[in-house]
């Protein structure tokens, strides 16, 4: 029992201290403007990557849409939260349609408390129009096995995208002009949590969603499917039934996440949620680890903050004296980034975390037996 | 004859041209052990696969406990090509998924083992509870369900104990020795609440001393856990050694049935195993 205590009182430091770091941050955001975006990129990106590992990781069904499920929660959340007096601006080409400057007009006029919820309501929305989708979709394609699976999603985030970005829907989506001037994240509690921390902690919300259901009994069941589904479906355990429950939660959560990056980028289009984008996740969730969340999370920074920040470096001219250093060029850093990945996925050939989860007694034992080594020297 | 627990009539399994199991009639009686044998390729697997809703059957009705879970004809393509040797088709078509059917009380293991490899004993037990849990994903996430999930827990740790696996229970499955594993399966099957247990070639890969055990394992936890068990098996020393009732297939066809004693002096069990003299 004192061994749980003590792990709980190291999580609950932690995350305070954590915190603490946030409000630093927000008070000090115009001196570590890089920071706060590589930290807000990544924590999304993070939630991505967690709901992508337990379709992927826990259930063990490859599938390659998520890229179309964040896309149909980031033009729910930027359709809903553009200004009414922004509306002409943004669709200037095509102009907006009537219901949605109505239904906006009305959101603008309703009491106060309902405009404040209103973003989370619009994320909300989001991620159940995704989960819908989902749910439908998945009647279809989760009869299908692995890489079939995986071709099926991929064919399925594409269309998607097509279906945004085509003319037809010129009045909602804007078409291939995109949605901008999307607010920023809104503040919570009234404005004791800043904007700044509104993503950190609504992902946290998530990903203990996440995490709790993967350590319930449902979450066992999707673990036995991943291991053999012939022997989990004559356990009892209906597989479409369960197949069909991670795809849903899955897509809601990815919608989430595309809904935090409209609200991250302010500005939004169809390309944006390309298959390159998928293939970034997927690349976050195999240096983490296929089945750790706490590897997901973890390899979220570390791969944005290695792309967006620490490599720059790589990407101006650089001079040493008179020697001015070849290859330094715009670009030079995805090269190096991609031999680090390489050297990474050499190195731990399970991702970082392998299967495991992040746990304090883990950790403890790596000190204790360092010092024990120290001792015998 | 509501001894009986599960019946199968004129079970036919016909894949392409290729009649595996040819008008199989079983009737598995209420407590006792019944085996299937044959040679190898005479479709007893299959006529499993077929009881437990992995197959459906070309032809043919599957009855348990008073519930029909399997009934099908010759349909389309099929209706062409039947060349079983019971030519009068049943009417109905029910289909049942195999998750389904364990959930009324049929469980199974496999000839080649399928336990959940890379997850804990404990975890594969535990998971065979999960077959009839009655919190939703939402109440199950938030653990509103503590008290069935603290029984999943206890049911399992007790499930563990009397086969005799409490100790290696944080042990990856896949790590455990051969004996042990089949062991496991067979724990896993029981943790479903089974009424009738299967056992797919028990006995598969083991040393005489391993079989023997197996054989008062099984004698065992049929009296604990009130279960009629049917099992297919190759060890002869197995099956005459504790079976009730044998049927004997051959090329999908009974060619016997009745008493270890009986089979054992049925000359065409004889000529299958033995193989006929043809001068």
């Amino acid at each position: 029992m004192i061994k749980i205590k003590r792990n709980n009182i190291y999580t609950i430091v932690t995350l305070a201290l954590l915190l603490v770091f946030l409000y630093w941050l927000n008070a000090n955001r115009l001196q570590n403007g890089m920071l706060v975006s590589v930290l807000q990129k990544g924590v999304i990106l993070a939630l991505v990557a967690v709901s992508m590992n337990l379709l992927n990781g826990f259930t063990g069904l490859f599938s390659l849409g998520q890229a179309g499920f964040m896309s149909i929660g980031a033009y729910t959340t930027a359709i809903l939260l553009i200004p009414v007096q922004n509306l002409d601006g943004v669709y200037y080409m095509n102009g907006v349609h009537p219901a949605i400057r109505a239904f906006k007009t009305m959101v603008a006029s309703s009491p106060e408390f309902i405009q404040i919820i209103f973003p989370f309501i619009a994320l909300l929305l989001g991620g159940l129009l995704a989960a819908f989708a989902a749910a439908l979709v998945g009647i279809a394609v989760l009869r299908l096995k692995s890489d079939y699976l995986a071709i099926a999603t991929l064919g399925l985030s594409e269309i998607v995208r097509a279906i945004f970005s085509s003319p037809q829907f010129d009045q909602i989506t804007n078409g291939s002009y995109g949605l901008n001037k999307i607010p920023n994240f809104p503040p919570m509690l009234w404005g004791a949590i800043p904007s700044l921390i509104t993503p950190f902690i609504v992902v946290a919300f998530c990903i203990v969603f996440i995490m709790l259901l993967i350590k319930s009994s449902y979450g066992r069941a999707f673990k036995a499917i991943r291991e053999d589904e012939i022997a989990a479906e004559a356990m009892g355990i209906n597989l479409f039934k369960h197949k069909e429950m991670s795809f849903v939660i899955s897509s809601f959560f990815s919608a989430v996440a595309g809904g935090l990056l409209a609200m991250y980028m302010r500005s939004i289009e169809a390309k944006t949620f390309s298959i390159t984008l998928t293939y970034d996740i997927l690349l976050i969730v195999v240096i983490g680890g296929i089945g750790s969340v706490t590897g997901s999370v973890l390899s979220a920074f570390l791969v944005t903050a290695a792309k967006e920040w620490w490599l720059r470096f790589f990407d101006q001219p650089l001079t040493i004296g008179t020697f001015e250093v070849p290859l330094f060029r715009t670009g030079f850093r995805m090269v190096i980034f991609s031999i680090l990945l390489m050297i990474v996925v050499l190195i731990y050939r399970r991702g970082l975390m392998g299967t495991n989860e992040f746990s304090w007694d883990r950790i403890i034992n790596r000190f204790k037996k360092r010092e024990k080594e120290a001792a015998h020297e | 004859m509501s001894d009986i627990l599960l019946k199968t009539e004129h079970i036919t399994m016909q894949f392409g041209g290729v009649v595996a199991v040819d008008d199989l009639n079983i009737e598995i009686q209420k407590d006792r052990i019944t085996a299937l044998i044959g040679p190898n390729g005479a479709g007893k697997t299959t006529a499993f696969n077929v009881i437990t809703g992995g197959y459906q059957p070309s032809n043919g009705r599957v009855t348990f406990d008073g519930l029909v879970i399997v009934e099908n004809y010759p349909r389309s393509k099929m209706k062409k090509i039947y060349n079983g040797t019971n030519k009068t088709p049943f009417e109905k078509q029910v289909v049942n998924t195999p998750d389904k059917i364990t959930r009324l009380g049929m469980a199974r293991t496999f000839q080649n083992i399928r336990l959940f490899k890379d997850l804990t004993v404990f975890e594969n037990v535990l998971i065979a509870k999960h077959c009839h849990i009655k919190a939703g994903l939402f109440s199950s996430t938030f653990r509103l369900n503590r008290e069935e999930e603290l029984k999943m827990y206890q049911d399992t740790e007790a499930l563990l104990e009397r086969v005799g696996l409490l100790g290696s229970r944080n042990e990856k499955s896949s790590s455990l020795p051969y004996g042990k594993q089949r062991r496991l399966e067979i724990a896993r099957a029981l943790a479903t609440g089974p009424k009738l247990l299967l056992l797919d070639e028990p006995a598969a890969g083991m040393n005489p001393k391993e079989t023997e055990e197996l054989s008062l394992f099984i004698k065992e936890i049929k009296d604990s856990f009130k279960l009629t068990v049917f099992l297919i098996e190759h060890h002869m020393n197995l099956v005459m050694d504790i079976s009730d009732t044998i049927y004997v297939l051959d090329y999908g066809k009974t060619i016997a049935q009745g008493t270890p004693a009986e089979v054992q002096n049925d000359p065409a069990v004889i000529r299958a195993y033995l193989g006929v003299d043809e001068a």
